[in-house]
């Protein structure tokens, strides 16, 4: 719990990180811009949940738990993507996301 | 008396044919001939035995034959009522078919081991001879109808076989499947009439249903249908089954067309023994017919009658001697529907029953020995035509004499068999009505006719120039022929009146000699009209065609029947309902099954945009989804 701050502060901050992420998400054309976007909005609730842990459940840890579960998959994740994106790469000479319409109809 | 070994008559041609069929090759064709003759032999003896004992010692309990359940097995059961067995039933028409069967099965075996002597089928050939055996066995000795009904199927399947032995004729193949289909689908009508007696009475079962006192003869008596009852219904729909196995008008075209088989079969099944289940069916029946459903039986007896004379007419015109075999055989069977259709029940007023039999028995014999001695000829002469004939009896003296003796016993002239059965028939029919008798004691002197038309043709007539001398047929095909003329002389002197009765008791019947010496004097007349038209060849038989001009040909093309059912099955069947069936379903029900398909195909090419393969686009329709919802909820909870 930080001294001076309340929860509605806090929530502020991540709502408008986490639409900042979706703008993100939705406009740029680089795949890794977008890997970006997506880490923005998975910060975004794990802030939540530490937040809503700590101001609303003193006694109770599950949030923080979870968050940390959230970090390490967030890691996984973004290797993985980071591999789909090379190997996307190799495939179309570019990472623009306009450009790798491979699964259309 | 213990008869349970009955149940091998059947079976002993049964294992023969799996034997024979499955083992049989051509490498030794001789020894699986000689297996299935055996096997028949073996029959025969049993069959022997078992009437011997049946007719002479056992069989008769107070004066009165009773019948006897030798074996009984439940084969199927659907419910505590409903069950179907298979066992052995002896009574005298029983027993007396058994005779019937075993010995002109007997002999065609025999006479089959020279007449198919080296055919690349022979092993086959005679594999089918003993299904058929065990079928026609199983047949009489059924003790109800679905038993009867089964091998019914079976002797219909081992006919189809037989016809269709030489299948690599078109002709063959064609008359196999005419016989099949034919005869199922008067099969058709025996099949509901059974299920309806079944379900009127709740049995299958021969004696319960032919109980002259059971319950089975007032089920189903009120009027139902078209002004008749259901039971007659019933037993007219199960005649119809009997009068496509027994060729009668209009289910007769079959048989004609089965003469394409090879001649032995002719002699067995399309002369003794199978085209008479008919016979043995409405007879096997008769207490049923004649208390439930008297009108039934006057169907039968019109029908027999309509027949026999239809086919004597028929017969006088034809040139193929196996055809002019095949619709005496039909007019002959008529003859004994016709006595079943006008007998009474019980003691002298089953006179009609006791002489179908009769004539049923001494058919079976002069007629195998007919188409037997027909087999020889044309084994002699390789042909089937009368004009490829004549002057034959310098060639084969057995055969000659034994057709002659043959000839007399189916026209009716004594002391051969067939005077004594057809008397008692023309007895009957006269005892019924006059109208019955003046056209059966008219085909009496067709019969006549045409026989001796044949006789004189073959055997007298002018000599052909042969492109090998003629020569009598050997031993094996001699010695049936021997045997069987021998049966026709002998036959008619069974009192028949002693062991065949509609009710079991033994009755007195004489000679009517008012009756016996007219439909002598007719044979007689037709013998000699035939003699004068055949002996040697003169202009007479053009002259009486001409003046007979239209009739004589449609005679001769049989009527037309044939050409009536092709019309009737080609043009409206196919033609018409079949066509207009077809059209419908390829155009309306799979034009809105094509309608469907293309409408989603369409649809969905419209809507195939949205799959972009743009992330971003599904994404923003995903969030401006989850946009929307959420603005909706706050406006509903606000």
């Amino acid at each position: 719990m930080i001294p001076g701050v309340s929860l509605y502060e806090i929530l502020t901050i991540s709502a408008v990180v986490f639409f900042i992420g979706v703008y993100g998400f939705l406009t740029r054309k680089n795949l890794i811009s977008i890997l970006l976007s997506v880490e923005l909005i998975l910060n975004a609730v794990a802030v939540n949940f530490v937040a809503f842990n700590v101001y609303l459940y003193p006694g109770d840890s599950q949030g923080l738990f979870f968050t940390l579960f959230m970090i390490a998959i967030a890691a996984a994740e973004v290797a993985i993507a980071i591999a789909i994106i090379v190997d996307l790469y190799r495939l179309v000479k570019s990472v623009d996301v306009d450009e790798t319409t491979e699964m259309k109809y | 008396m213990d008869f349970s070994y009955t149940i091998w008559i059947p079976l002993i041609p049964f294992l023969a044919f799996f034997l024979v069929g499955l083992a049989g090759n051509n490498k030794s064709p001789k020894i699986w001939g000689l297996i299935s003759t055996g096997a028949i032999a073996v029959s025969a003896v049993l069959s022997y035995m078992t009437a011997w004992r049946y007719l002479f010692q056992v069989g008769k309990v107070e004066e009165t034959y009773q019948k006897i359940i030798a074996f009984n097995t439940t084969w199927l059961t659907f419910t505590d009522k409903l069950h179907i067995d298979m066992g052995v039933l002896l009574d005298p028409i029983s027993v007396m078919m058994l005779v019937v069967v075993s010995t002109v099965s007997l002999m065609v075996h025999i006479y089959s081991l020279g007449y198919m002597k080296g055919d690349p089928g022979f092993y086959r050939f005679f594999a089918f001879l003993s299904l058929f055996s065990f079928s026609m066995f199983g047949l009489v000795l059924a003790t109800n109808l679905f038993q009867m009904y089964i091998f019914w199927e079976l002797v219909g399947v081992s006919s189809f076989l037989l016809i269709g032995f030489y299948y690599y004729k078109d002709s063959a193949v064609a008359a196999a499947k005419k016989a099949f289909i034919v005869t199922r689908f008067a099969d058709l009508g025996f099949l509901i009439g059974i299920l309806i007696v079944s379900y009127l009475t709740g049995t299958f079962d021969f004696q319960t249903l032919t109980d002259p006192n059971g319950a089975a003869m007032t089920q189903g008596a009120g009027v139902a249908f078209l002004g008749l009852s259901t039971m007659t219904w019933a037993l007219i729909l199960i005649f119809m089954g009997g009068a496509g196995k027994s060729a009668m008008f209009p289910l007769h075209i079959w048989l004609p067309d089965a003469m394409e088989g090879p001649t032995p079969v002719s002699a067995l099944i399309h002369a003794a023994t199978m085209v008479v289940a008919g016979v043995y069916l409405v007879a096997r029946l008769f207490p049923l017919y004649y208390t439930a459903a008297p009108f039934a039986l006057e169907v039968v007896a019109v029908v027999g009658g309509f027949t026999s004379l239809f086919a004597a007419i028929i017969a006088c015109t034809q040139t193929d001697i196996k055809r002019v075999l095949a619709f005496s055989t039909m007019s002959q069977l008529g003859y004994m529907m016709l006595a079943l259709g006008v007998s009474g029940y019980g003691g002298h007023d089953g006179l009609g029953y006791m002489a179908s039999m009769f004539h049923l028995f001494t058919h079976a014999m002069f007629k195998a020995l007919l188409f037997l001695g027909a087999g020889s000829i044309i084994h002699a002469v390789h042909s089937n035509f009368m004009g490829d004939m004549g002057g034959l009896r310098k060639y084969m003296p057995i055969t000659h004499i034994t057709f002659l003796i043959a000839c007399l016993a189916i026209s009716g002239i004594p002391p051969f068999s067939g005077f004594f059965s057809k008397d008692e028939i023309l007895a009957a029919a006269l005892h019924h009505s006059t109208f019955f008798f003046v056209i059966e004691y008219l085909v009496a002197g067709l019969t006549a006719f045409y026989m001796f038309r044949l006789y004189f043709g073959i055997f007298w007539g002018t000599d052909r120039k042969y492109e090998h001398t003629p020569h009598e047929s050997p031993l094996t095909m001699a010695v049936p022929l021997l045997i069987l003329a021998l049966a026709s002389m002998t036959t008619g002197f069974i009192p028949f009146n002693d062991f065949v009765t509609s009710d079991g008791h033994a009755f007195h019947t004489h000679i009517d000699w008012t009756v016996a010496g007219a439909s002598i004097a007719i044979a007689v007349i037709g013998i000699v009209a035939a003699y004068f038209f055949y002996k040697q060849k003169n202009d007479l038989p053009d002259k009486a065609a001409n003046t007979f001009g239209a009739f004589y040909r449609w005679s001769y093309d049989k009527f037309y029947v044939d050409e009536v059912y092709m019309f009737v099955t080609k043009s409206i069947l196919f033609g018409i309902i079949s066509k207009s069936v077809a059209w419908f379903d390829r155009h309306i029900v799979d034009g809105f099954m094509n309608l469907l398909g293309r409408m989603t195909a369409g649809f969905s090419e419209r809507i195939k945009g949205i799959q972009s393969g743009r992330v971003q686009q599904y994404a923003f329709a995903f969030v401006a989804g989850v946009v929307a919802l959420v603005l909706i909820f706050a406006y509903l909870k606000g």
